[in-house]
């Protein structure tokens, strides 16, 4: 955008999350991911003549979560209705979806934006989110001049989270969309994974000069299944909006896909003439009531979510708010982070240290060895029980960083908890005090010229002797005690006497 | 007498008593359907061999003691039922041959209640239609006169009871299709209230206005086949949670006091003089039973039909969408890609009136229209339904015409649907409402029955046979069969 200065990008987000109920929305069928082709459709969920649908209470809990989550108004009556199109992995020739009273209105998501001490937080608000059910999916694969179509996903309870066009990068979006990923999972109402289709996201996209408040003409980006990929395609898409522009072109309404193969997005039809979708009130389905007590009962149920657990994690344990609000930023880094501190609080005493040290190992060393194998927390090879082990041998002086780092590789390669590993490479830190001295009066008595040098005042060689005496310790001996030693036999430079 | 002239409760005493066999009482029907029906054309699919399982099956149920009310009694059923195992066309092309995988709630009860079902009854497509002439498979006469249309859309099974190839038919009524073929072939039909009977494996025309039913020769025989298929059904979710009283209990209701509101607005010049002569006739007769004639208002009457044939046809342009030749009924041949799969199936597969209500209400809901069209025909339901509301606090049944005719010729109106759509004008403001309305034969114009409607307030469906049996009472055009199909004039 640098080279663009004087355009900004204006995106908001359409986000469907397939809700982890057992069965479809409105069908007992079962909504598991992976099924046999039509394996798990019933007679609703094709669209039989005749059948009907009754809707799945627990999807209207789970809508109603999320709405309490995001501090929405949660309709305590809200309606279906039919929203009627042709598509061969649309059974019933419409899909069931709220539009004139949707379950969930309003709310809003805080953001964070930036690194470390510099990081912001914005708020992005929620326009509405409302229940509707998923389409089957069109194989176009494997069927020589013809299209198979599996109908197991049909009828899946979907919420479709609409947002205000409040974000003005890829950055903020995706910070977004991950902010909205962690608050479903968070609420254990969709399992977010986004290469299987329970998480997608829309992005639609438009520019503007700077300081112009009419919205450009925007284009829906489709096909995005990983936070990487929205990044790549808004990035694209402004790129491409702008050049476009600035060639004196104009920018048309689209549904365009994107191409993580080529990284591009392109065009997949026009939308100049507004589809007409005939929406019109589900004669079939009554409306959606939630009883007052009902909802002042969920409300109730809701588990800390992110933003609460960052501010605990802040107030509780003095970490920065960066450090909270990514160990926050998902419900299983969040777990992991918890775990770990639970396993040291029996063991270690300063709950407040622990934690500082516990977050550090967890944003640093173990998020780097994740994003190295693109693995999720979750199946990280090292463990929060592990990690807790290798961390009460850092708090005791058995490890020094730099040892507990060299575990810490060994551990995550497999070869066992950290004691184990401490003893059979014999890492165990040197923190008896005479055998350090003993190694410090070794490395002076070899080194008499240098030890002159530094007391007629050339500090910089305190270095030399750390290091040598580290050496001689095969790296095993207390840094600060060393230290401390060296000081006391060395004096203070420049000291004559 | 011979079977085919009984009640279902001396059909009942019949079978309990020995005195006959399902498995004869059932063949009695097949025999008459067979000698009949080729006239008629009242079925689309007849069903003799499982038929005659069925009833052994009955046998084998009654010769345990068992006496359910339906147990061992044939009917038919309207071809808009899903039956597992045989076809359910609704009337059309598009679903010639199709087999449910499933059966409809109704189905499943009267399986479960003993009945045998002898087949499957013709049907104007999808349920459109007042003449049963929109059928693919056929016109169906009418008993009384050969050259008359029995009524739609349910006119198969109104035509199958009248000439008594069945003792008791199903229905479904969206707009008059029970109450105004049951009046045109002199029948006594009723619509219960909506949400009475469940909708689940009942084909859908208009998912708000749908709801099944009874036809048969009298009130009596209705209560007892509404008994079986009214209740709740959790797999509809319009179905309503009231319990079901006991019809049969309540028939001996005295009419002493019951005060009958007569509709000054539906005795005007739109109606046929003989049929209002008719229906009087039949009002003095509850007058010599007690109760108290009520001149009531009931206005908006054509608001109503205009009403109708915005909703009705608006809920049918989304229901039929399915039927796109793409996973069930009828695929065009050779598509060239996904479009002219579609295009081609549903013109083919669909017939004319069908395809003018889908176009109706697609229009009706398109975009810029819903407000003008879908939109104000909902606040003119919600005034209908006030104006029965107003109307129930000074009466407790409102009697009325069926139709503005009695029975019309056959090939009358093809040219001219919105002639037919005349025919609706007094059973539809009752499916706006949702409330429930009986036809009960009260006399003849020349060959041609004439009927009265009643209707009640919601839920009140015992009080309407009660006083339809009442009048029964002191009449027999209920009982009356068509010449030609007494069993001495063979």
């Amino acid at each position: 955008m640098s080279a663009h200065s004087r355009w900004e990008a204006v995106i908001g987000l359409e986000i469907h999350a397939q809700l982890a109920t057992k069965s479809k929305i409105f069908s007992g069928a079962a909504t598991t991911f992976g099924a046999e082709p039509n394996a798990q459709a019933c007679a609703v969920d094709l669209g039989l003549p005749g059948v009907l649908p009754v809707l799945n209470a627990e999807a209207v809990h789970m809508a109603a979560l999320f709405g309490l989550a995001i501090d929405a108004e949660v309709a305590l009556e809200s309606t279906f209705d039919r929203k009627n199109y042709f598509y061969p992995d649309l059974p019933k020739g419409y899909q069931i979806s709220q539009l004139a009273q949707p379950i969930v209105n309003g709310g809003q998501v805080v953001i964070t934006l930036g690194e470390g001490e510099t990081a912001e937080q914005k708020t992005v608000r929620v326009t509405r989110a409302h229940l509707e059910e998923d389409a089957g999916k069109s194989l176009h694969e494997d069927f020589a001049g013809m299209t198979g179509i599996d109908l197991n996903r049909a009828g899946t309870p979907l919420i479709e989270i609409v947002s205000e066009p409040d974000m003005s990068s890829a950055a903020e979006a995706v910070a977004y969309a991950r902010k909205v990923h962690a608050i479903v999972q968070y609420l254990g109402i969709c399992d977010g994974n986004m290469q299987e289709g329970s998480f997608r996201v829309d992005a639609n996209v438009s520019v503007r000069p700077k300081g112009q408040t009419s919205l450009g003409t925007r284009t829906e980006v489709k096909n995005v299944n990983s936070f990487r990929f929205l990044e790549r395609a808004i990035l694209f898409e402004i790129e491409r909006q702008i050049e476009l522009i600035e060639d004196g072109g104009t920018v048309q309404q689209q549904t365009r896909l994107y191409d993580p193969d080529k990284d591009e997005t392109r065009m997949m039809r026009t939308k100049e003439a507004a589809d007409d979708y005939r929406y019109f009130p589900d004669p079939d389905l009554l409306p959606v009531v939630i009883e007052p007590a009902t909802l002042a009962i969920w409300r109730d149920s809701l588990p800390e979510l992110p933003d609460a657990k960052a501010r605990r994690y802040q107030s509780e344990y003095g970490l920065t708010p960066y450090d909270a609000a990514v160990l926050t930023s998902s419900k299983e880094t969040a777990v992991y982070f918890e775990q770990t501190l639970g396993a040291l609080a029996d063991r270690l005493p300063d709950q407040v240290a622990d934690a500082k040290l516990c977050a550090n190992w967890v944003t640093g060393a173990i998020a780097a060895q994740l994003n190295k194998t693109g693995l999720a927390i979750g199946d990280s090879p090292v463990t929060a029980s592990s990690l807790a082990q290798l961390l009460v041998r850092i708090v005791d002086n058995t490890l020094s960083n730099k040892l507990a780092r060299e575990v810490f590789e060994a551990m995550w390669a497999g070869e066992g908890e950290a004691d184990a590993i401490i003893d059979a490479r014999g890492l165990k830190q040197i923190t008896d005090s005479s055998a350090i001295e003993a190694l410090v009066d070794a490395i002076l008595a070899k080194n008499p010229d240098k030890v002159a040098e530094y007391r007629s005042g050339k500090d910089k060689l305190f270095g030399f002797f750390v290091g040598q005496a580290m050496k001689a310790a095969g790296g095993k001996a207390n840094p600060q005690q060393l230290n401390e030693i060296l000081q006391a036999r060395l004096g203070p430079p420049g000291d004559q006497a | 007498m011979s079977l085919y002239k009984q009640s279902l409760a001396e059909l009942r005493a019949g079978l309990d008593t020995r005195e006959f066999s399902a498995r004869e009482l059932t063949e009695a029907f097949l025999a008459r359907m067979g000698t009949h029906d080729g006239v008629l054309n009242s079925f689309i699919s007849r069903t003799p061999e499982a038929a005659l399982l069925a009833a052994d099956q009955a046998d084998v149920r009654i010769a345990a003691g068992e006496n359910a009310p339906l147990l061992g009694i044939p009917y038919a059923h309207k071809d808009i039922f899903c039956t597992q195992g045989v076809r359910t066309t609704c009337g059309s092309k598009m679903l010639g041959e199709w087999v449910a995988p499933y059966d409809a709630t109704v189905h499943q009860r009267l399986n479960a209640a003993g009945a045998v079902m002898l087949g499957k009854t013709n049907m104007d497509e999808f349920a459109m239609g007042s003449s049963n002439e929109n059928s693919a498979f056929g016109a169906v006469r009418n008993p009384w006169d050969h050259t008359a249309v029995p009524g739609g859309s349910s006119g198969g099974s109104a035509a199958a009871v009248a000439a008594r190839l069945v003792p008791w038919a199903t229905g479904t009524d969206t707009g008059g299709s029970i109450r105004q073929p049951a009046a045109y072939c002199g029948v006594t039909g009723i619509k219960p209230t909506y949400g009475r009977v469940s909708r689940y494996g009942m084909i859908a025309y208009a998912s708000s206005l749908d709801q099944g039913g009874v036809l048969a020769a009298s009130a009596a025989d209705c209560a007892i086949g509404l008994q079986v298929i009214a209740g709740h059904d959790p797999r509809d979710s319009t179905s309503a949670a009231q319990p079901v009283p006991d019809y049969s209990a309540y028939l001996n209701q005295p009419l002493a006091g019951v005060r009958i509101g007569v509709p000054r607005q539906w005795f005007t010049a739109g109606l046929d003089a003989t049929v209002a002569a008719r229906i009087e006739d039949a009002l003095r007769v509850f007058e010599q039973q007690g109760a108290i004639r009520v001149d009531i208002d009931l206005p908006d009457a054509e608001l109503a039909l205009a009403a109708y044939y915005l909703i009705a046809p608006a809920e049918a342009s989304s229901n039929l969408s399915r039927f796109d030749g793409v996973r069930f009924g009828y695929r065009c041949a050779e598509p060239r890609d996904l479009m002219d799969l579609y295009e081609r199936s549903r013109s083919e597969g669909f017939g004319a009136e069908v395809k003018r209500r889908i176009l109706i209400g697609t229009y009706a809901l398109s975009a810029g229209y819903y407000d003008a069209f879908y939109g104000r025909a909902q606040r003119a339901r919600r005034q209908v339904a006030e104006n029965f509301a107003a109307a129930f606090a000074q009466c407790d049944v409102i009697a009325g015409p069926v139709a503005p005719t009695v029975a019309f010729d056959l090939g009358a109106h093809a040219s001219d649907p919105a002639t037919m759509y005349l025919e609706d004008i007094y059973t539809i403001p009752v499916n706006l409402a949702g409330l429930p309305g009986m036809s009960i034969p009260v006399g003849f114009s020349g060959l041609r029955p004439v009927g009265m409607q009643l209707i009640g307030a919601p839920f009140t469906e015992a009080r309407l046979l009660a006083t339809a049996h009442q009048y029964q009472q002191q009449t027999d055009w209920h009982l009356r069969v068509p010449a030609a199909y007494e069993e001495g004039s063979l």
